[in-house]
Formats: C-alpha cells, sequence, structure tokens
C-alpha cells in the first residue's frame, strides 16, 4: 500500500554527513579542504532536493491507493468514509515523507558517526555507544503510554470536532425554533471541553520528545566537556576534538527527528491501519434473468426478519409496508450492497455472494429513494424524474429495481410517469417500492413487508 | 501567546548558545589555558543542555494551550455570528465557514508562532555576531525571501482543491449508484488525476533545498571572513531554525459568500389551513423558504429541518426544551413516531429510516406548536394510510395557520384553502421516457 522507492536517495546521506564534518573540522583548526567543504554541501542540498520531490510523488501514490482502497471497501458508513478518504488521507504524508526516511537515517546515520569516532576517539565513541540505545527505550516506553490515548483522542476529537460541524448546519433548524442563542454556550463549553481533552493527551504526548531531547543534549555535553578537558591535557589533537563535537550531534538528531516524526505521523498509522483487507470480487457469470427466478431464503439483516421471497422471471412486484419496515433495504439486498446477516439470497438457484458483482449490477437498473447523481439545482421531483429516466433508458437490464419512482412528484406527472414506466418494464423484472396506491395498478403482484 | 513566544525563544536561544559555548570550550582549550579558564564555559554547557529540553517542553504546551484557547473564542464567535446573521448560508458555505476557522487556528501553530520564534532568535545572534554581513543577508533570506515566496499565491489552488472535494463527496455519498452505473471506476479516476495535479502545483512551493543552501553558504563566507568558530556553529544553528519556515503553506481560506436568494414578494394569506399544490419545481419548497425568513423566528416555522447527530429526546426537545415526558409523548402519539428517546440517529440521521426521520421532524413542530406551521412535503416516505391519518391529526393539533406542500390529491380534503403554485409548462411535462 505504501510507496517506499524515495528511501533510496537516502544512500549518500551517512557519507555525506561524515564528509562534512571531517571537512569543516579540518578547515577550523588550520587546515585545508574549504573548496571541498563546499562541494560536499552542494551535493548535500541537491541530494535532499531529489530525495523530496521523489517522497512527495511517493506520497501521492499512496494517497492514491488509499483513497481507492477506503471507497471500495464494502459496508462502511458514509461518514466514516468521507473523513478517511479527506483527512485520513491527507494525515498518511507525514508518514510516508517524513516518517519512513527517518526511519532509515536513524540507523544509518548513528551506526557511520560511531564507526568513524571509534578510530578517532574511542572515548567519545563509547560514550556515545551506551547513551544510544536510551533513545530507543525511553521513547518505546513513553510510546507505549500514549498509544492507547492517541488512539482514544481520535475518537473523541473527531466527536467533538463533529459536533461544531453538525451545530452549523443545523443552524437554520435551531433558528426556526428561537434555540440558536441558547446553543451559543453549548459550542462554547464542547469548544472548552475539547481543549481540556487535548492539551491532557499533549501533556503526555510530548513527554515523548521532551525524553529524547534531554538525552540528546546531555550526551553531546557529556561528550564536549571531556574531550575538550583531554584537549587541554594534550591527550587529543584539536582535528579530532573538533571532529568528536561536530559528529557526535549527528548521531542523535536523526533519532530525536525520527522521534518527532513517530508523533507527527501517529494519526497517518492509525489511518493505515484500517486499511481494509483487498477482497477479490471475481465470482461466476450472472444468471440470464429472463430465465433465472429470485428467491429469498429466510433473510434476516437489519430490520427484516427471515423474509422470504419468490420473484418468477418478467414478474413485477411491489413492495409496501410501513416506513422502517426494510422495503429499501430488500433492494439494497438484491443490489449486493447489503449482505444478509442470516438467510441467502438466490439467483437462479446461485447464492448472489457468488456472482461477480460487477456483470450482477451491469444487468440491473436502479433508481434509489433519494437520488443524488443528478444536478443539485433540480427540486426533488425533477431529480426523482430525471434518474428513473436514466435507469430505464438502460436498455440492456433485465431487473429494474425503483424505490418510490412517484414520490415527490405531482398527480399529473405519476400519470406520465407510471406510463413510462409500464413501457419500459414491459416483460422485464421489476421490485418497486411503493406507498401510492396508483402504483399497485401497474404490477402483477403486491408483496406485504 | 506571549509566554509560548518567550519560552520558545529561550528554548531556541538555549540550543545555539549549547553549540556555541561548546565550540567555544574546544577552541579555547587548544590554546591550553589554564584549566580555571574554562570552568564557566563547562558549567554553561551543562546547564544549557538541561535547559533546552525543559523549555521546548513547555514551548509546546504553551504553543498548544494558546492556540486551543483561541479555538473555543473564535467557534462561539462564528457561531454567534451565524445565528445573528439574516440570511442563512447553504450547506456548503456552512462546512467551508467551519473548515476556515480550523485552518486559521492551525496556521497560527504552525506558521505564526515558529516565524516569530525565528526571527527573535535571529535578532539575538546577530547582535552577538557584532553584526555580521553574511549572517544578516541569510537571515534576510530565509525570515523574509523565502516564506514570503512559499505561501504567496502566483496560482490560486482553491478551485482545484473545491474539484477534488466535489469529486471526492460524490465519489463517497453517491458511491452505490456509481457503481450501480458502472462510472464509479471512471469517477475515482478522475478524481486521482485532480489530486495528482493539486499535489505537483502544491510540491513546487517547497523551498527547504534552498533554505539549507543559505544555511551553509552563509556558513561558507564566514570561514572565508575568518570568523570564530564558536559564531560560525551558532550562525548554522541559528539558520537550522530557519530552515522549515521555506516549507511554509498558508492555506487558502475558502469562499463562504454567497448572493442573498431573490425573496419572493408573494404573499399568501396565512389564514386557517392551506395546501400549496402544483408540479415539481414550480417553486413550491423556494415560497415556504422565503415565509420562514420573513417570520419572527419564535412564530416557529419548519422549512430546514436538520437532525442532529444525538438522541432522538433532544432532538426533539430543541421544539421546546422545557417540554415533560407526557408532552413528548402526546407528540410522538400524533406522529405516530416509534423511536426509543434515547436513540442516538446518527450523522445526518444514517442510523433511521427516512419514514422515521420525517416522522421526528414533524413531532419536533407538533411539540413547538407554532403560530405558523410551514411543512414541506411532511409524509413523504410513509405509506399512504399513514401519511393521511398523521397530516390529519398533525393539522387537527395546530391551532394556528398552516401551510402544507403536499403532491397527495388524498390529502386536500383535510385543508380551507389550495393554492395551484404556478402553471404546468410543457417544459415540465413528459420529458420522462
Amino acid at each position: 500500500m505504501v510507496d517506499r522507492r524515495h528511501l533510496l536517495a537516502l544512500i549518500p546521506i551517512p557519507f555525506l554527513v561524515l564528509a562534512q564534518a571531517e571537512l569543516l573540522a579540518s578547515v577550523l583548526s588550520g587546515g585545508t579542504g574549504l573548496l571541498l567543504l563546499c562541494l560536499v554541501i552542494g551535493l548535500r542540498v541537491l541530494v535532499w532536493w531529489g530525495h523530496r520531490e521523489w517522497a512527495h510523488r511517493a506520497a501521492e501514490r499512496t494517497r492514491a491507493r488509499l483513497r481507492e482502497a477506503f471507497l471500495r471497501s464494502p459496508g462502511t458508513k458514509a461518514g466514516e468514509v468521507a473523513t478517511l478518504v479527506t483527512r485520513g488521507v491527507h494525515d498518511v504524508t507525514p508518514y510516508v515523507v517524513g516518517y519512513l526516511p527517518q526511519q532509515i537515517l536513524a540507523v544509518a546515520v548513528p551506526l557511520a558517526v560511531v564507526i568513524r569516532l571509534a578510530f578517532a576517539d574511542l572515548t567519545a565513541a563509547l560514550t556515545i555507544l551506551a547513551t544510544l540505545p536510551l533513545i530507543p527505550i525511553f521513547g518505546a516506553l513513553v510510546g507505549a503510554h500514549t498509544r492507547e490515548r492517541t488512539a482514544r483522542q481520535w475518537d473523541a476529537l473527531a466527536t467533538l470536532g463533529g459536533h461544531f460541524l453538525d451545530v452549523v448546519k443545523g443552524i437554520g433548524t435551531l433558528r426556526a425554533f428561537g434555540r440558536a442563542e441558547a446553543q451559543s454556550t453549548t459550542v462554547r463549553r464542547l469548544a472548552a471541553q475539547h481543549m481540556t481533552e487535548t492539551m491532557s493527551a499533549l501533556r503526555v504526548a510530548f513527554l515523548s520528545a521532551f525524553v529524547l531531547e534531554l538525552v540528546a543534549t546531555m550526551s553531546v555535553a557529556m561528550v564536549a566537556v571531556p574531550v575538550g578537558l583531554r584537549l587541554l591535557d594534550g591527550g587529543v589533537p584539536l582535528y579530532t576534538a573538533l571532529l568528536v563535537l561536530f559528529l557526535a550531534p549527528e548521531a542523535f538528531l536523526p533519532l530525536r527527528a525520527a522521534g518527532a516524526q513517530y508523533h507527527a505521523s501517529a494519526q497517518g498509522r492509525e489511518v493505515l491501519a484500517k486499511v481494509p483487507a483487498r477482497t477479490e470480487t471475481t465470482g461466476q457469470a450472472p444468471p440470464d434473468l429472463a430465465q433465472a427466478e429470485i428467491v429469498f431464503e429466510n433473510v434476516s439483516v437489519r430490520s427484516l426478519r427471515n423474509f422470504s421471497l419468490r420473484v418468477q422471471p418478467g414478474e413485477r412486484i411491489a413492495l409496501v409496508g410501513p416506513s422502517g419496515a426494510g422495503k429499501s433495504t430488500i433492494l439494497g439486498l438484491l443490489l449486493g450492497f447489503v449482505r444478509p446477516d442470516d438467510g441467502r439470497v438466490l439467483v437462479g438457484g446461485v447464492d448472489l455472494q457468488e456472482i461477480d458483482h460487477r456483470k450482477w449490477l451491469e444487468a440491473l437498473s436502479w433508481v434509489p429513494q433519494r437520488p443524488t447523481l443528478v444536478p443539485a439545482n433540480l427540486s426533488s421531483g425533477e431529480q426523482q424524474r430525471v434518474a428513473l429516466a436514466n435507469a430505464l433508458d438502460r436498455r440492456q437490464a433485465a431487473l429494474f429495481l425503483l424505490d418510490e419512482p412517484t414520490a415527490h412528484l405531482d398527480a399529473e406527472t405519476e400519470a406520465l410517469v407510471l406510463k413510462a414506466t409500464r413501457d419500459f418494464t414491459q416483460g422485464r423484472t421489476a421490485v418497486i417500492v411503493a406507498h401510492r396506491p396508483t402504483l399497485l395498478n401497474e404490477v402483477d403482484r403486491v408483496v406485504t413487508v | 501567546m506571549k509566554l509560548a513566544i518567550l519560552v520558545g525563544t529561550l528554548a531556541e536561544l538555549a540550543g545555539v548558545g549549547l553549540t556555541a559555548t561548546a565550540t567555544w570550550l574546544i577552541m579555547r582549550a587548544a590554546e591550553h589555558p589554564p584549566m580555571q579558564a574554562l570552568t564557566v564555559a563547562i558549567v554553561a554547557v551543562r546547564t544549557l543542555a538541561l535547559a533546552k529540553g525543559a523549555l521546548r517542553y513547555l514551548e509546546r504546551l504553551a504553543s498548544h494551550k494558546t492556540v486551543l484557547s483561541e479555538a473555543v473564542e473564535l467557534r462561539g464567535r462564528v457561531y454567534d455570528d451565524l445565528a445573528h446573521r439574516r440570511h442563512i448560508p447553504s450547506g456548503t458555505a456552512l462546512t467551508r465557514i467551519v473548515t476556515n476557522v480550523d485552518q486559521r487556528l492551525d496556521a497560527k501553530l504552525r506558521t505564526t508562532l515558529p516565524w516569530i520564534t525565528a526571527a527573535l532568535v535571529g535578532a539575538v545572534v546577530t547582535v552577538a555576531s557584532g553584526f555580521s554581513l553574511p549572517l544578516i543577508a541569510g537571515l534576510l533570506i530565509n525570515l523574509a525571501l523565502l516564506p514570503w515566496l512559499a505561501i504567496r499565491t502566483p496560482q490560486d489552488l482553491t478551485p482545484l482543491r473545491a474539484k477534488l472535494t466535489e469529486q471526492t463527496t460524490e465519489l463517497v455519498h453517491s458511491k452505490e449508484e456509481l457503481i450501480a452505473y458502472g462510472l464509479f471506476d471512471e469517477r475515482l479516476h478522475a478524481a486521482t488525476r485532480t489530486a495528482k495535479e493539486l499535489s505537483r502545483k502544491e510540491r513546487t512551493r517547497d523551498l527547504t533545498p534552498l533554505a539549507i543552501a543559505v544555511q551553509f553558504g552563509a556558513a561558507l563566507l564566514m570561514l572565508a571572513q575568518h570568523e570564530p568558530a564558536w559564531l560560525i556553529m551558532a550562525a548554522i544553528a541559528t539558520f537550522e531554525i530557519t530552515v522549515p519556515l521555506a516549507a511554509l503553506t498558508r492555506p487558502s481560506q475558502e469562499p463562504t459568500d454567497e448572493p442573498e436568494p431573490a425573496c419572493s414578494t408573494e404573499t399568501p394569506d396565512l389564514q386557517g389551513r392551506t395546501a400549496i399544490v402544483g408540479p415539481s419545481g414550480a417553486g413550491k419548497t423556494t415560497l415556504l423558504n422565503a415565509l420562514a425568513h420573513r417570520l419572527e423566528p419564535s412564530k416557529g416555522a419548519l422549512a430546514d429541518a436538520h437532525v442532529f447527530h444525538t438522541t432522538v429526546r433532544t432532538n426533539v426537545l430543541l421544539a421546546k426544551p422545557d417540554a415533560t415526558q407526557e408532552e413528548l409523548d402526546r407528540a410522538a402519539e400524533i406522529t405516530e413516531l416509534d423511536l426509543d428517546w434515547d436513540q442516538v440517529v446518527g450523522e445526518r440521521g444514517e442510523e433511521i429510516s427516512g419514514g422515521q426521520r420525517q416522522r421526528l421532524i414533524l413531532t419536533r413542530s407538533v411539540l413547538a406548536n407554532p403560530e405558523v406551521l410551514l411543512l414541506d412535503e411532511p409524509t413523504e416516505g410513509l405509506d399512504p394510510e399513514q401519511a393521511d391519518r398523521v397530516l390529519s391529526k398533525v393539522l387537527d393539533h395546530c391551532q394556528g395557520t398552516a401551510l402544507v406542500v403536499t403532491h397527495r390529491t388524498e390529502q386536500l380534503a383535510l385543508f380551507d384553502h389550495v393554492r395551484h403554485r404556478g402553471p404546468i409548462s410543457h417544459e415540465h411535462v413528459g420529458r420522462v421516457g
């Protein structure tokens, strides 16, 4: 899922870090190498630029893959998917651009530094070698403590953050009931609660950064002071002392950065953990609907309980019943968007779940209760008619699923729509959710849900 | 805000001071002075090493606290402003208002505070350097030029962002329809193309490599000028703070202004019970909305009904917060609302059926019992028998004026007046099939 190709651009970095420190120490201790230093620094900028470019491309590829995976995953709630494909996918960027490269550098650079220092000044190398492991150990300890809180915080913040949007979106309703001003205190109270929750989570989360920072700065002090004293006694040359001074922070820097990136990419990692497993949807070809009988066998899901129904090929059926009885759920089952908790839906004797979903959908035509795939500037009645016209226009369709096709229509338009429906569904199977009695004259059988 | 800036500046100065003092210590030791000459520097190195971490921790907390307290105030103010506006913005504009609030706070934390801190540290180090020219030039570039180049908007990316939002929203909310009509893959590819284009345009703004070039370029110049080693190292450490500023982004505020809808001058007689009928598209809903805007809020009107992500009880109680359980039950009986009072309805009422949502909204207006009751297709989604029964009971309960948009001719007997809205034009008829 995550694109990692940009990590290759990191290979020269440990060598450039060593070369830069060597040359700087040489120049400052009165030696040569200023021109070479300019060259190394130029190279370092170039490598960094190339890496950033690759990293951003990798991030975009990863975001595209994630968007697709979340959008394709069946059965997830629209609200949750909307959050995941917008903010969630965006949160993965720090993980790809920051966290992954720092993970590599946090191993490669300290290793290079310690090996180089072992040849220059063994005491300094050993000091660094002894303190380096403290960073991941402390980091893991604090991280383990904050991990659970981060997960909880994401949920708590989503709820509290969602509240403001919900209230703002419903402001018309609140005003209609004269409640808008009363809600003003609630908005402030929940925002204050949001602040308290976040601060308490941050106090812990920032603790890990604090520990890493402290270990790193203290180790520099622990290396610099003794090397200075040994230099005073003439134990080491100036060049070596400067090299130790410049390389010691380089050993800790990537580890600290990795710690910061770990924190910054926490939400991105949460999002990656939610990536659904790929489900292969290649099933059988759907049976010919002109011959195949559709059977609901003791289906239970949502409000439906042990629902059974047989639909003959070419039969037109109206579903009636009180609202909330599960009429739209039956259409959802036929579309394959709803899966039965219990029981089966068979088409020509084959379980619908075994049938290739894409090919199955190609064989049917559907008008939802509230069509959305039509321009929003139409009135709801007009939207309904445009959706119906699109649905009836699918000439290859052998099964029509219409969810209240004449809702929002006046009597005259309804009559026209009914005539069109009658003409187009002639001889083909149709399941129609109906509230209005006029529709019932158009079907072969009425089923009460 | 001031505390966050002060602590942040001190933390960064501690870091720069640590590098400078440690370098000075080494260079001085090379001259083999007496031990006492180094004592102060040794103590300073250890103290600064401790202080930096502690100050950084405090700075992080202070800056987040500043921004979050501002969120409380800003959200409150934005809400109050909306509550007093004459015209309520559309759903899209409302979403954008919320996004803008979040972005403004985020910008403060990630743009304003780091910039001020870096500028203050830069100023202190400049004075300490005795106004070294390469240092001043480099700081001007990294503190002013590069951030300005990074956040300036040579090309307005708002339309592209809006396009991506629109494409994503369609993919999420019309997913089943798109899949059913075999359009999903095509729309997904279109959205991916937009995202890719947006990402490419955003990427060109990242000037970090330039900032690093300036950092070391200035240091090399200082080296060539034979500045002392401690100052060169202090300069490198100071520039380190300015490097992230080259990747600053200023999130563009999304436009939230929209033209006010034209108010219809037509005022239907507000007497008794009136049914508004007419073909779809004749402006029935527009008429109701226009009326709702003109009425005093307290007189109660229902045109734009939002179901809040909370319990059924809280949603209904909006209409009359001091209502007793008996009053609630009576209202629910009139509208035949069969939901548990403590059930949570879910985002946009996703957890309940279309008919249940409709009856919940109706229950609310029954409980409000306003002087003028405005209902827009109140029984759509209910089965015909229940629809007629519920509307009849609701109208019986209503003591004031009622204006109802309906399509069911069977219901017209319940009204005193029937207004036919708009002529049936040929454009509106016979387009289906």
